[in-house]
């Protein structure tokens, strides 16, 4: 009787973890997708049938400047993170893990705030164009190298080197025979990441690029929410995703290829202090340079939103809580906005990606294939960029019974989208990390499975739960590219007031968004620094 | 050959090497032997310019080359755990330092073939790492560090991580490749036995000093203190005095002062732990197949040929 309790509650449970992320994902994920698909392929608009869109010099120009600008600043970026990424792969230093912390910053700004602080620091000459779009994602996407490759690098044995250097060869030899060979893995997901990252990047090519620069993403923002042509959008939408898919494909294939056996050694055994003037130069250089990098727009947006004429004031902070003509809400509103909606969507991230992240690192033997089916279903909206899931839920939503989208819950439920397949990524491995033989035991001593979970999964699960729930804030606090189509008028989100702010004319408008920025900053900041806190090992590159 | 003059290394306030000396002569075989924490990693490290001593000399051939760095030093090292390069082959690996050299694709290739056959790897031109045990990962790690004809190959616990049979079979191939080869080595290890059937010489380092050195013989026979003969295994010490336990007879005798504690056979010979008069504990090696068991009351001689006074 008890027993057949037992199972009858594993398998409710099951059902459960399984059941409802997929639910979830198939009405806010796959339905809108399809809807896009069928918007895209069978009817036509006014810019006449698919084939007309995409054969549009216009449309050729997009998809060219965004992979250029995809490429440019990939090189870019690694090559302003390879110097800190070798120092923290090589060195022991005191505050590493300080440094490491902080270099995360940049990656969970709001790409809104990111392009502020570019705006604020870059000479008017530069500030619109593509210079600023590649420096401004190189900003963003430096953190992903340096954690990436700076780990990997951690772990590679220091005596291969050393064996390369007593056969004869030089340090620049040894680092192109020896030290690429055996990095490529990692360098080739760095990259592959920050490519697709800047591909699909949307808030920083809007802000940045002015009207003569647009990639496919901002195309596509255009069309549906400027031009109001619905089906040039979602054709640019299934170009974009073919792009993604098949990037995503190449990489995956790529780091099979240049995977090299062997394992990684623990990081005490590798890292040692730096030694001479020259090595401590190296280290502090690298550092500095990086840190001077990342700073210095961010100081200089914080300098811009005190500043009043020619002095500086409060005035810009004081003028968010008047009403204006550029939101229905005053910008005060705006951040609670924002906060409440971040709450929200936080635990919808955390119950739809807590849920499934027990459902893949729970399933035994047999079940691993769907375990790994439905994480790869969870990482999908990562693909699928922000601007492509604000678009489809218009497109998808818009009648009834289903005309969800000017509901107030579809602001969060959009955002938890975008942060599940972090919160998956960052809890999954815990679980999966915990030894099977603490379950057998609580079992051996007397706990039923229902009470195995509770006792062991969920506490050793807690701490890597925070931090999903830090990261999974963070990124729906400043979530843009999706909000930006489903956030109503009267009730804007922090980054939708900064970009509406930045549309407008007169030094207060300006001032105000870089106040809003300055605040969504610092809540972020906070949050992200709260997560390093409780950050465990096993949490993989986050 | 090679000549290692009053090195010092300091990491922080911990001193790994304290001024130490020591001399390897052209084709000579040195094993330095220490227990771990000696500071014998961080010699061979300073040998190969892995290291930078903080005082002292390294000469080679006679040449100061104590700032020349680790890629012009022409010395080769085969590192504990082999270091292969993961990403190549056995002859990506073996041909490494050739190609470093700048050698002509001919002879590489012969080189490369002469190699393997001298370490017994014949044929295994073009398989992966993943594919070798143990004990063929460190015969290509021999290889690799002989190819490009080294003047003095380095050894950093060749034989650590191989069970107890692969030792012993490659302990013999190579006592028998330096023989062939005249080639200069200096090998460091914990283990005695090691040190003792590889060495022409040993020389034994304690906290960062070289404490003794001498061929084997010597330094059974004649070590220089209390601690040396502990740390050779040599337990009846006492007073200055070592009695060695090949000279202790024991011989079964009713009435004798001694009493039988232990006899634990160890290969040939069977170690017997006596208490003498109720007191003083000796070792014994004895090589009897009757020898007295636990119990039996025995009478102790000792040969006078094997008791040293040391400081």
């Amino acid at each position: 009787m008890d027993e057949g309790r037992a199972a009858l509650s594993t398998t409710a449970w099951r059902t459960l973890a399984y059941g409802l992320p997929l639910a979830f994902l198939a009405l806010f994920f796959a339905f809108p997708l399809v809807a896009i698909l069928e918007r895209g392929l069978r009817s036509e608009g006014r810019s006449g049938s698919a084939v007309d869109v995409l054969t549009d010099p216009l449309t050729v120009d997009v998809v060219w400047f965004t992979v250029w600008q995809a490429a440019a600043s990939t090189a870019l970026t690694l090559a302003l993170a390879l110097p800190a990424a070798y120092v923290l792969g090589r060195y022991a230093f005191p505050g590493r893990a300080l440094v490491r912390a902080l270099v995360t910053v940049p990656f969970v700004l709001p790409t809104v705030v990111v392009a502020l602080a570019f705006l604020a620091v870059l000479p008017e000459s530069l500030e619109r164009g593509r210079l600023a779009i590649l420096v401004a994602h190189a900003f963003f996407n430096v953190a992903v190298v340096v954690r990436i490759v700076g780990t990997f690098w951690a772990g590679l044995d220091p005596r291969l080197s050393e064996a390369a250097a007593t056969l004869g060869a030089g340090p620049w030899r040894s680092f192109r025979e020896v030290t690429l060979p055996l990095l490529a893995p990692a360098l080739a997901a760095a990259a592959a990441l920050v490519f697709l990252f800047t591909f699909t990047s949307f808030g920083i090519v809007l802000i940045l690029g002015g009207p003569s620069y647009s990639t496919i993403e901002t195309e596509i923002y255009n069309e549906a929410v400027r031009i109001f042509d619905l089906h040039a959008a979602a054709v640019l939408a299934l170009v974009q995703l073919a792009f993604v898919v098949a990037v995503v494909w190449v990489a995956t294939r790529l780091e099979a290829r240049l995977a090299v056996a062997g394992q990684a050694l623990p990081e005490e055994d590798v890292l040692r202090p730096p030694r001479g003037w020259r090595e401590k130069a190296l280290v502090g250089g690298s550092l500095g340079g990086l840190a001077l990098f990342l700073g210095l727009p961010l100081a200089v947006l914080v300098q811009r939103s005190l500043m009043v004429g020619d002095g500086y004031g409060f005035d810009a902070y004081r003028a968010l809580a008047e009403p204006t003509g550029a939101l229905l809400a005053t910008p005060w509103e705006a951040v609670l906005n924002s906060l409440v909606y971040a709450a929200a969507a936080t635990a919808i991230a955390l119950t739809i990606g807590g849920l499934a992240a027990f459902a893949i690192a729970g399933a035994g033997e047999q079940e691993t294939r769907r375990g790994r089916l439905v994480e790869a279903l969870l990482t999908l909206p990562l693909g699928a960029s922000a601007v492509m899931l604000g678009f489809g839920f218009v497109i998808a939503f818009d009648t009834a019974p289903i005309d969800f989208r000017s509901e107030p819950w579809i602001v969060p439920v959009v955002q938890a989208l975008v942060a599940i397949p972090f919160v998956v990524r960052i809890v999954a491995p815990t679980l999966r990390a915990i030894d099977d033989r603490q379950r057998e035991a609580a079992a051996v001593l007397g706990a039923p499975p229902g009470r195995v979970l509770r006792e062991i999964d969920v506490p050793i699960a807690g701490r890597a739960l925070g931090v999903a729930a830090g990261f999974a804030f963070a990124i729906s606090l400043g979530e843009f590219g999706a909000t930006v189509f489903l956030a109503r008028p009267d009730s804007p989100t922090l980054p939708v007031a900064i970009f509406r702010f930045l549309g407008r004319p007169g030094e207060l408008n300006t001032g105000r968004a870089y106040a809003l920025a300055v605040i969504l900053m610092i809540v972020v900041v906070l949050s992200v620094l709260l997560v390093e806190q409780a950050r465990t090992r096993r949490s993989g590159w986050f | 050959m090679l000549r290692v003059e009053n090195v010092t290394v300091r990491f922080g306030d911990t001193v790994a090497l304290d001024e130490a000396t020591l001399e390897v002569a052209e084709g000579e075989v040195v094993a330095l032997l220490g227990p771990s924490g000696s500071g014998k990693s961080t010699l061979l490290r300073v040998v190969a310019g892995l290291e930078r001593p903080d005082a002292g000399r390294v000469l080679l051939a006679g040449e100061d080359a104590t700032g020349v760095p680790p890629h012009r030093r022409g010395i080769g090292v085969v590192f504990q755990d082999q270091a292969l390069f993961q990403h190549r082959d056995v002859t990506g690996n073996i041909a490494f330092g050739l190609r470093m050299r700048g050698a002509p694709r001919a002879e590489i290739e012969r080189r490369v073939r002469e190699l393997l056959e001298l370490v017994g790897l014949d044929g295994f031109e073009h398989r992966s790492l993943a594919t070798l045990s143990g004990g063929e990962r460190q015969r290509v790690a021999l290889a690799r560090a002989l190819a490009p004809e080294p003047s003095v190959l380095l050894l950093d616990e060749p034989l650590g991580s191989l069970d107890r049979r692969l030792r012993d079979r490659l302990l013999d191939d190579l006592e028998r490749l330096f023989d062939t080869l005249g080639v200069t080595v200096l090998s460091i290890t914990h283990d005695l036995a090691e040190a003792f059937a590889l060495g022409d010489r040993v020389a034994i380092l304690r906290e960062g000093r070289i404490v003794q050195t001498g061929t084997p013989d010597e330094l059974w026979t004649r070590p220089a203190s209390e601690e040396i003969a502990r740390f050779l295994g040599l337990s009846n010490v006492r007073d200055g005095v070592v009695v060695r336990p090949e000279s202790v007879r024991v011989v079964k005798d009713a009435g004798g002062d001694g009493v039988v504690e232990a006899a634990v056979r160890q290969g040939p010979t069977v170690k017997l732990v006596v208490r003498v008069g109720g007191g003083e504990v000796l070792e014994a090696a004895v090589t009897a197949s009757d020898h007295p068991q636990p119990g039996d009351r025995v009478r102790v001689e000792i040969d006078p040929a094997g008791v040293v006074e040391v400081a």
